[in-house]
């Protein structure tokens, strides 16, 4: 049987592989079909000027990219997303840090594992819920006649309160506190197991060497958890770009849209306004945006990788 | 004082002699000293974790609530009465019956589709080290991060063209393919390293390559394939934008879309919303507390592959 076998194993090394093709035809194709031909298409729709349906298309070459560049409320969604990574990357990530490095140091050892998981879970629980139950919730809270919070300000006689959605000034920054809630117990959780990875002898020589905590934390946690650090960067700053749900859901982009993203604002075109072409247009600038966030914080991570190892 | 440490980040544990006796005396002295930090750290971090229940904790109070209640005595007060018609014309206003079953059925489906898309794609990518398989994981990683907004009108169109326009089976197909694309990228990565050893045993008892795929390698990852199963059908779970444009009618719709759907409803008052809010985060409760375990698991696996 096995000298019968060996020639044919031996043979399936160098062309081997073209067997295994089959079993990605299906992803192949379902990836093309859903995928790679929609996006196709809205490059193309993106060079038209094209109210949907069965309205005619009318080329319009670049038009709707250099429409873009004079469009005020374009660029508004934009810089919006610049808060939106201060809201969802910066603050959860140095927040979440913070924590996950108190309850896995002080609470995980001094009052027991089940102190620190259960304070985690709590950290967490906002992450489970859709995010448009969680913007339902904060849209009563933070209403100006019934909400939760403007009831109990004028309780302790706070005569005005906010209107913290409604009005231009405050709305961007509620907003942003909403998703700081939903956001931090990402980074926390990742964060915790990424503590538990770190060889203990580390912090114990560092100790006998008299080094304090901040020395502690600086030295050896920060480049010890710089993987995860780098996951949840690129997690979350993606993320932050795509936001749509919680702000379709808290402000639609109002009021003046002092609050609109890229892709509520391209969703509007697209559903609201009949602009289909623009709509398209404003999803193709986020896109080559977000791929290019992503390739250079990918690259970033690699080079920062290959430096430890040289290191080492 | 510092430089010492500065040398130390890459794992030395190997060379080191063994532990002198005074780490754990310094160790006791410490805990002498920081008796009261520690707790002044424990308020602080309980502190935070009130902060991020309390608008929970204020919901459930509220959900039970008479609307006059609220009005009069804030959303503060117990309830001064056990009231459940905000939850129950919730209940019935959205159909919550309805709606659960589209959730678990798109979400359900989604995961099941999407774990088996994933591990035949990861097969030829891992095992089967298909040339050109760099291009095509990286192709779909990519795909995973692609703002929906830039798929979401073609596939409108093309679920008109086909049939599928208000069918719950184009968000099903829609998100089969998403988590697909992401679930390759894990999972080819878990295969890669897949034991030869294993491999060779199978293809010298005479296994063909599907015999292998569900004999030997597919028992060999179950686990990850099924903390992946669970990830898909949250993730499809709490999905908002696809289908809000996607189920245009009440019938189809899921929970997120016909919670979000009904708020500007003006006859949603405070104590309905709640009760509403409370309803719709009940499975997602569940399912965490169920699931918590892999999920955690799950996450972390995540962020190191």
């Amino acid at each position: 049987m096995t000298t019968v076998d060996r020639p044919r194993v031996r043979n399936r090394r160098s062309r081997d592989w073209l067997g295994y093709l089959p079993y990605l035809v299906p992803g192949l194709v379902a990836f093309t079909v859903v995928i790679l031909i929609p996006f196709g298409m809205n490059i193309y729709y993106s060079l038209h000027k094209w109210k949907g349906g069965n309205a005619p298309l009318r080329w319009y070459g670049l038009g709707n990219y250099t429409d873009l560049l004079a469009d005020e409320q374009f660029w508004t969604s934009f810089r919006n997303s610049v808060a939106m990574i201060v809201a969802m990357v910066l603050v959860p990530t140095v927040i979440g840090l913070l924590l996950a490095t108190t309850l896995f140091d002080v609470l995980g050892k001094r009052f027991g594992p089940r102190v620190a998981s259960v304070l985690r879970a709590s950290y967490y629980l906002p992450q489970i819920l859709p995010v448009a139950v969680a913007g339902v919730l904060w849209n009563w809270i933070l209403n100006s006649q019934t909400g939760a919070l403007n009831v109990l300000l004028r309780e302790v006689g706070v005569t005005d309160p906010p209107n913290w959605l409604g009005s231009t000034s405050t709305a961007l920054p509620t907003v942003m506190l909403v998703l700081i809630w939903i956001q931090i117990g990402y980074p926390v959780v990742i964060f915790m197991s990424a503590l538990q990875r770190v060889d203990p002898e580390l912090y114990e020589a560092a100790e006998l060497d008299g080094a304090g905590w901040w020395h502690r934390f600086r030295a050896i946690t920060i480049p010890q958890i710089k993987p995860e650090t780098f996951v949840i960067t690129l997690t979350c700053t993606v993320a932050a770009l795509k936001v749509f749900g919680p702000i379709y859901v808290l402000t639609r982009g109002g009021p003046e849209s002092s609050t609109l993203v890229p892709s509520y604002y391209s969703y509007l075109n697209f559903f609201d306004k009949s602009k289909v072409g623009y709509g398209a247009a404003i999803a193709n600038v986020l896109t080559v945006l977000i791929i290019v966030v992503a390739v250079v914080i990918m690259v970033l991570q690699s080079r920062s990788a290959r430096r430890e190892e040289e290191g080492r | 004082m510092a430089a010492p440490i500065e040398t130390l980040p890459t794992p030395v544990a190997a060379g080191r002699p063994p532990r002198p006796p005074r780490a754990r005396a310094t160790d006791t002295d410490r805990r002498h000293r920081r008796g009261t930090a520690r707790w002044f750290v424990l308020a602080a971090a309980v502190l935070v974790a009130v902060l991020m229940l309390v608008p929970f904790v204020i919901m459930v109070l509220n959900a039970f609530k008479a609307p006059a209640d609220y009005s009069q005595n804030g959303p503060l007060s117990w309830p001064a009465e056990f009231y459940t018609e905000g939850l129950r014309s919730f209940w019935t206003r959205v159909n919550f019956p309805e709606k659960l079953v589209n959730s678990v059925w798109i979400s359900g489906t989604v995961a099941v589709f999407g774990v088996t898309l994933s591990l035949l794609s990861a097969y030829a990518l891992g095992v089967g080290r298909v040339k050109g398989r760099m291009w095509v994981v990286t192709l779909f990683l990519l795909a995973n991060m692609l703002p929906q907004e830039v798929l979401v009108y073609p596939l409108f169109q093309m679920a008109q063209e086909v049939g599928l326009s208000n069918n719950q089976w184009s968000v099903i197909i829609i998100f089969t393919v998403i988590q697909a694309a992401f679930g390759t990228y894990l999972l080819s990565s878990v295969l890669g390293t897949f034991p030869r050893a294993l491999l060779e045993a199978a293809s010298l008892d005479g296994a063909g390559r599907w015999r292998t795929l569900w004999g030997v390698v597919f028992p060999v990852v179950r686990p990850t394939l099924s903390v992946l199963l669970i990830f898909f059908f949250i993730w499809t779970w709490n999905e908002f934008f696809i289908p809000l444009v996607m189920l245009t009618t009440n019938a189809t719709q899921t929970i997120p879309v016909a919670l979000a759907s009904l708020q500007g409803d003006r006859m949603m008052d405070a104590p309905t919303t709640n009760a509403g809010a409370l309803v719709s985060m009940v499975p997602a409760i569940i399912f965490f507390l169920i699931f918590q375990r892999t999920l955690t698991r799950g996450i972390t696996a995540g962020a190191v592959k």
